[in-house]
């Protein structure tokens, strides 16, 4: 040590020394999933939708669940959805997954640059997507294309966002997966993460002010809620009352850190809400019927002039952070599997077996027809061209929408470049 | 017709905008109930109510980002920063958001919101009251940047600003909201009463963006020019005796590149002249302009005069400040020929 780096430094004290969290597991590792903040699976109150954040604080560190680990649901956030209901929400989410693989294989062909899988967050998306109206409008990160396949929205279009065709409402500008529809209350991704938590913020109170009914919903993942957007969302959301709900995707990951360094080990995501004055639930993310359960609460609350809500979806990454990552270079390969809230889609597909409103025929069924589905629209938006093969963008569209009208200097270079 | 200051014309401009169009709103630090740390909210909250015009925490990527989302939803924001050189923690938001959202979506969506912001020296203001951070946004395709030099264009660009559905930065010379400035320190402060452009009209007019406005008609050397650096220009003109004729740009981007041109055609020379700092300041990219569009008609190479590339201090304000002498030693050495 040199006298330069610590000038005064008491010699009767003992030395400091600074903490890096470290998951429990590396490659090589047996997983451990139980570091992962041991989780309270006891049934947990459903309190009214006026209730004050500080009297429900237990809801920021249990787990609310419906579905127990053998199918069954209960407790006082069972809403006795539908078998319907149910159904649909088991389609949306076998949907999404089918199509996360096809654009995954059609990456590793060469036909896209890129591609993010949702793999064990379906129910994240595709649950409060069941609980919203379809005209809330929802902020989503670039891992809620759940929320596109619940609400409907056609795989086609999504796929010609992902080959940057001549389908491509975007016109080629954005990345792939980077969808945006406003049809489908589904704002546009950016990759700048958690700009869009506090953006939906605004939204909802454009809303409020406007003396509209609709809400606002936003996602960010445990690793974005370090930003500082996600701070402004929360302070905003807070001082205005915003009709929005905030939720939180943990599933664990970011990129390669573990949610420890997002600072997860310290406490729960969920509890960050209750300082803002904010009620805060913990939820199983893998549990459709909690996520649906918990997502309606928010719901009432902010349509009932209550405010905002923020919800932690507790939940696994379970592939890859995207197709140019490899997570067995920084986690164990088995830990997917290790995952103690199992899978969104088997953990639903059990419970409908189990009340009698399914079975593996027609789940086997169902899988064909999907990926049958997935299959022909991915030929049609082929045939719309691909990243390097088929139909062309007109590159001089790559000027357009810059400013509602073209200045005169996007004029000039989009006539340079006509003429090379 | 009313004499105004630039902030009452600032103010006014607002306040037509609220009476007009039922989806304009307010807000920034302190712009509510108090009406802005220097008056350019005065009385609009009382006068149009709480949810149209409020206080906003100390949070400029919040306020940045909130904006974003209310456009999104269809509403028409005016914030207020309250320095410019407090603008940094919502450049994300404005540069990554607001500036790209038309394009990302291609059309879906967009930003139709108004940044005011007060910048510029010239007020003892030292590192962090001074700053002129244009040049960081006219980089940024897909915002506009318009800065004003009087009360009458003050308020037709804001207006025109306010009802443009591209994002807008608006930059406000503090220096000129009292009075006009033209960089002699020494001499008594002058006001606004008397000078031309501080007939504002009543009610409802815009001066359009992307408009440059000949201030001074002169055949010698074109002074282009913005904010207070406008009445630097003019003083420097007529101390020189130099015949220059004063572009005032008004707007940044988009730029009026055709009244530079013809300017610069009939002259001959150009000095560039603003408060920002000299290294990639918004002079650079018009000497660039001007010697690609106006090569074979320069008679001199084109002069910048601008901040010097430190920091702005705080008692060595006048060393750093371009004042009138500077300029008019440039004009000299673009002319002497």
């Amino acid at each position: 040590m040199t006298e330069t780096m610590s000038p005064s430094r008491n010699h009767n004290a003992s030395a400091l020394s600074l903490h890096v969290p470290e998951p429990a597991a590396r490659p090589g590792d047996q997983p451990i999933v139980a570091h992962i903040r041991e989780v309270s699976t006891a049934p947990q109150p459903k309190p009214p939708i006026d209730v004050a954040p500080d009297k429900i604080t237990a809801l920021a560190y249990g787990l609310i669940r419906v579905l127990d680990d053998e199918g069954k649901a209960g407790g006082e956030w069972n809403a006795h959805l539908s078998p319907d209901l149910l159904r649909r929400g088991l389609r949306a989410m076998m949907l999404t997954r089918a199509y996360d693989e096809r654009m995954v294989r059609v990456q590793r062909q060469g036909k896209s640059s890129f591609y993010m899988k949702s793999t064990g967050e379906e129910a994240v998306a595709v649950a409060a997507a069941f609980a919203l109206d379809r005209q809330d409008m929802c902020f989503p990160t670039y891992r809620q294309q759940g929320l596109l396949v619940a609400r409907d929205w056609p795989l086609r279009d999504m796929m010609n966002q992902v080959y940057s065709n001549t389908g491509d409402r975007l016109k080629g500008r954005q990345m792939p997966v980077f969808y945006s529809s406003r049809e489908a209350g589904f704002f546009s991704i950016s990759g700048n993460l958690c700009t869009q938590y506090s953006q939906a913020v605004g939204w909802a109170m454009g809303s409020a002010a406007s003396h509209d009914t609709r809400l606002a919903a936003a996602w960010v993942g445990d690793g974005a809620t370090a930003e500082g957007d996600f701070h402004y969302a929360l302070t905003f959301a807070s001082v205005y009352r915003a009709p929005v709900i905030l939720n939180i995707v943990n599933n664990q990951w970011a990129i390669s850190s573990f949610a420890g360094i997002a600072g997860g080990d310290a406490t729960t995501f969920a509890a960050r809400g209750l300082a803002y004055g904010l009620p805060a639930l913990r939820v199983d993310g893998n549990d459709f019927l909690a996520v649906y359960a918990v997502t309606q609460w928010a719901a009432e609350r902010a349509r009932a002039n209550l405010g905002a809500t923020v919800i932690e979806l507790f939940t696994y990454r379970q592939d890859a952070h995207s197709t140019s990552d490899d997570p067995t270079r920084y986690r164990p390969k088995d830990e997917p599997q290790a995952w103690p809230l199992g899978d969104p889609i088997d953990r639903l597909k059990a419970h409908l077996i189990a009340i009698g409103e399914w079975d593996e025929e027609r789940h086997t069924a169902l899988s064909a027809e999907l990926a049958e589905h997935v299959k022909a629209e991915g030929r049609a938006s082929e045939a719309l061209g691909t990243l390097h093969d088929g139909a062309r963008l007109d590159p001089a569209s790559m000027f357009d929408d810059v400013y509602k009208e073209m200045p005169p200097h996007l004029v000039r270079q989009r006539a340079e470049m006509s003429s090379y | 017709m009313p004499t105004m200051n630039m902030i009452q014309a600032i103010n006014a401009a607002m306040d037509v905008a609220l009476a007009t169009d039922p989806k304009v709103v307010i807000f920034g630090q302190d712009v509510g109930y108090f009406g802005g740390v220097f008056r350019a909210t005065d009385k609009l909250q009382q006068k149009h109510g709480l949810t149209r015009v409020f206080d906003a925490p100390i949070s400029e990527g919040g306020i940045a980002a909130i904006a974003v989302g209310m456009g999104a939803y269809g509403m028409r924001p005016v914030v207020e920063i309250q320095f410019a050189d407090y603008i940094y923690p919502g450049t994300d938001q404005l540069i990554s958001e607001a500036a790209r959202l038309r394009y990302r979506t291609a059309g879906e969506w967009w930003s139709p919101i108004t940044v005011r912001t007060p910048y510029g020296g010239g007020i003892f203001g030292g590192q962090t009251h001074s700053q002129s951070p244009e040049g960081i946004f006219t980089h940024v395709a897909g915002l506009k940047t318009v800065i004003p030099s009087n009360p009458y264009d003050a308020k037709g660009l804001l207006i025109a600003a306010i009802e443009d559905d591209d994002p807008v930065l608006f930059f406000e010379p503090k220096r000129l909201y009292n009075g006009p400035f033209d960089g002699h320190h020494d001499r008594p402060v002058q006001s606004w009463s008397g000078h031309a452009d501080s007939d504002v009209p009543e009610g409802h007019y815009t001066v359009p963006l992307g408009k440059a406005r000949v201030v001074r008609q002169g055949s010698a050397v074109t002074v282009l020019a913005y904010g207070t650096m406008v009445h630097v220009g003019l003083a420097a003109a007529q101390e020189t005796g130099i015949d220059a004729e004063v572009i005032d740009l008004r707007t940044l981007v988009p730029l009026d590149l055709e009244t530079i041109v013809a300017s610069v055609e009939k002259t001959g020379c150009c000095v560039v002249i603003h408060e920002a700092t000299l290294t990639c300041g918004f002079g650079a990219e018009l000497a660039a302009l001007v010697q690609q569009h106006c090569f074979y008609h320069l008679e001199a190479p084109v002069e910048r005069v601008a901040g010097w590339d430190t920091p702005y201090p705080h008692a060595l304000e006048w060393h750093y400040f371009p004042g009138p002498a500077r300029v008019g030693a440039a004009l000299k050495r673009a002319t002497e020929r």
